[in-house]
């Protein structure tokens, strides 16, 4: 634990979680710290789901934090999630996006992996005419590619570079694994993928996927074409430790009123009635009858049904000031054609042109550019009253602060949170951190 | 060139070159009027191209849902503030087909920000079918694939 003489890496203002410093949104040495203490501690990162590497030898590349790894699929099925960097200098190894490989090949020196990251292949390795090669005793298994932990849950697949990551399942825990479940109850198919590359910091984001108190106020689409939901009614969870978060909005289909005025602002006047309503016809997908369901995976993983929008939405850190959200957009397999159009259509919803989202990374890129001096400044999350009951959090801001509390205590910033979840006692960052 | 081809080739890049206007000016409610009643716009990632059919990022099929999209971009959206320029060149007659004109083009779009600085904000390739029958060259389809498909920000404004 921190000790006294001990400064952590930048003062924490407030236990609950209701002040978070600028300077985490900026500073390169707490982009730095998250890398180890989050991305290569105690958690799960979101890399891939499934449906994109079926077959054996499939492959993609993705992120854990700003490290690339390849996602495989080897020749038995198994998932391996490897670091993407040669094992003799260091190279990038697997350069496409995607694709099938019976091995991964560095063109750098030519040599070769397995799918499960195994160095198979060393040109020259006993040398060509008594000159170059390797000693009698180089032994290929100590130089394969960095193997992370893998775990799927239902084809949504994470990977951990932690020992002391507890099992998947102990680390999502309900109502979180329901969710996942609700949506991936049937096979997938993925329909494509959607990025954009946002100047902010990677955790606005997630304050933003966990702050229902925006969406009528930022976002206009539905104010203004006047529509709302009959019967509408929302639900939140969250696990033990607060890390992630779901919650599910209950509804009947949109329908058209004109000036229902579904917020008590002028901002948004509900005059018009869409030219051509076939935007948000289509067949519900669920009995349950919840329209939208967003789920936050810590650190890095959103999972959305937006109507008849399926997407994860993978955050993936690239500095302090920036980082890439990469959708992959899906449908189920067994959708029929007029079911895949409908999800082509409102695809219009969401992403980087979304008529719902588009509003999302404008409000990161506007704090980020206003941020630049006084880190030591805080916002101030307090709307909804500092209560802790996320499933009352339905226009709050206390899953925020529970985010903050979880991301504090890995951080070393504050007292760690959750810490019965890990199957060893998170590390403790006395003595690193020296910073004053 | 025949004189009929070089004169269809010249209304082609009329229409494309008055798109662009149309939009660096803002003149967003004249956009929908240069396609035909049931014309396709569509914006697809080009990495997406490899998948049938392509997912895309912003899509209307139809005025009325072009008419629907800058309506939203007027009243409803929050993007960020800045102008519009659009470079179309390399444009091509790739072929003709009984319902318009096969054309290839070449798009740039830069954004200015309210400081007057520019930053490249979208490469890519139109690929549209121009119908010359009507009363006036109208686009029966434009799709723009996007080189640039990580998209800085947002996408507002069409491509």
């Amino acid at each position: 634990m921190l000790q006294l003489s001990d400064a952590p890496l930048i003062p924490w203002p407030s236990a609950d979680g209701s002040r978070v410093p600028f300077e985490v949104f900026t500073r390169a040495d707490v982009f730095a710290r998250e890398q180890e203490a989050i991305f290569r501690g105690p958690v799960w990162s979101y890399v891939a789901l499934e449906a994109e590497i079926p077959e054996p030898n499939d492959f993609k590349t993705s992120f854990v934090g700003d490290t690339p790894v390849i996602v495989s699929r080897a020749e038995d099925g198994s998932l391996h999630v490897l670091v993407n960097r040669c094992a003799h200098r260091g190279s990038t190894v697997q350069r496409q996006a995607c694709g099938n490989a019976r091995q991964h090949r560095c063109v750098y020196h030519q040599w070769a992996y397995s799918s499960r990251g195994d160095l198979v292949g060393v040109p020259y390795r006993r040398g060509i005419a008594g000159m170059g090669g390797y000693a009698a005793d180089f032994d290929t298994r100590a130089h394969g590619l960095q193997k992370l932990r893998v775990a799927s849950h239902k084809g949504v697949i994470f990977a951990t570079f932690s020992p002391d990551t507890a099992p998947l399942e102990d680390y999502l825990e309900e109502p979180l694994l329901g969710a996942i479940d609700r949506l991936f109850a049937r096979p997938v198919r993925v329909l494509g993928h959607m990025r954009q590359r946002v100047r902010g910091n990677w955790k606005l984001y997630s304050e933003n996927t966990r702050d229902p108190y925006h969406a009528a106020l930022l976002h206009g689409f539905h104010a203004t074409f006047g529509l709302y939901r009959t019967n509408q009614r929302r639900k939140g969870g969250t696990d033990s430790a607060r890390a992630h978060s779901t919650g599910v909005t209950y509804g009947d289909d949109w329908r058209q009123a004109a000036g229902s005025g579904n917020i008590e602002q002028d901002k948004f006047v509900a005059n018009y009635a869409l030219a051509d309503p076939s935007l948000l016809e289509g067949r519900p997908d669920f009995n349950d009858g919840v329209t939208v369901s967003i789920t936050s995976i810590f650190p890095c993983l959103v999972i959305q049904q937006i109507m008849n929008t399926l997407a994860t939405r993978h955050i993936r850190p690239k500095a302090a000031d920036e980082f890439e959200l990469y959708w992959t957009y899906f449908g189920y397999a067994d959708d029929d054609e007029a079911t895949t159009a409908t999800r082509l259509k409102q695809a219009n919803l969401i992403g980087p042109a979304g008529l719902i989202s588009m509003e999302d990374s404008e409000a990161i890129e506007l704090i980020q550019r206003a941020i630049v001096r006084d880190g030591k400044e805080n916002s101030f999350l307090e709307f909804g009253g500092l209560h802790e009951d996320l499933d009352k959090d339905r226009q709050g801001e206390a899953t925020i602060r529970a985010y903050w509390r979880y991301y504090a205590g890995l951080m070393g910033l504050a007292p760690a949170i959750g810490t019965t979840r890990f199957s060893h006692p998170l590390p403790s960052f006395a003595g690193e951190s020296t910073r004053t | 060139m025949s004189s009929a081809t070089g004169q269809a080739y010249a209304t082609i890049c009329s229409l494309e070159y008055r798109y662009a206007r149309l939009l660096d000016d803002d003149r967003l409610e004249e956009w929908p009027d240069l396609f035909v009643e049931r014309g396709v716009y569509k914006v697809i990632p080009r990495e997406n191209m490899s998948r049938q059919p392509p997912l895309p990022i912003f899509f209307c099929d139809g005025r009325a849902m072009m008419v629907d999209r800058v309506r939203s971009l007027r009243e409803a959206n929050v993007y960020n503030l800045h102008y519009a320029r659009h470079v179309v060149t390399n444009i091509e007659i790739l072929g003709v087909r009984e319902d318009g004109v096969e054309v290839a083009a070449c798009y740039t779009v830069y954004q200015t920000d309210l400081e007057g600085q520019t930053r490249l904000f979208s490469v890519g390739q139109y690929r549209d079918v121009v119908a010359l029958d009507g009363d006036t060259p109208r686009f029966r389809e434009k799709i723009a694939v996007v080189d640039t498909f990580n998209i800085p920000n947002l996408l507002a404004i069409p491509l």
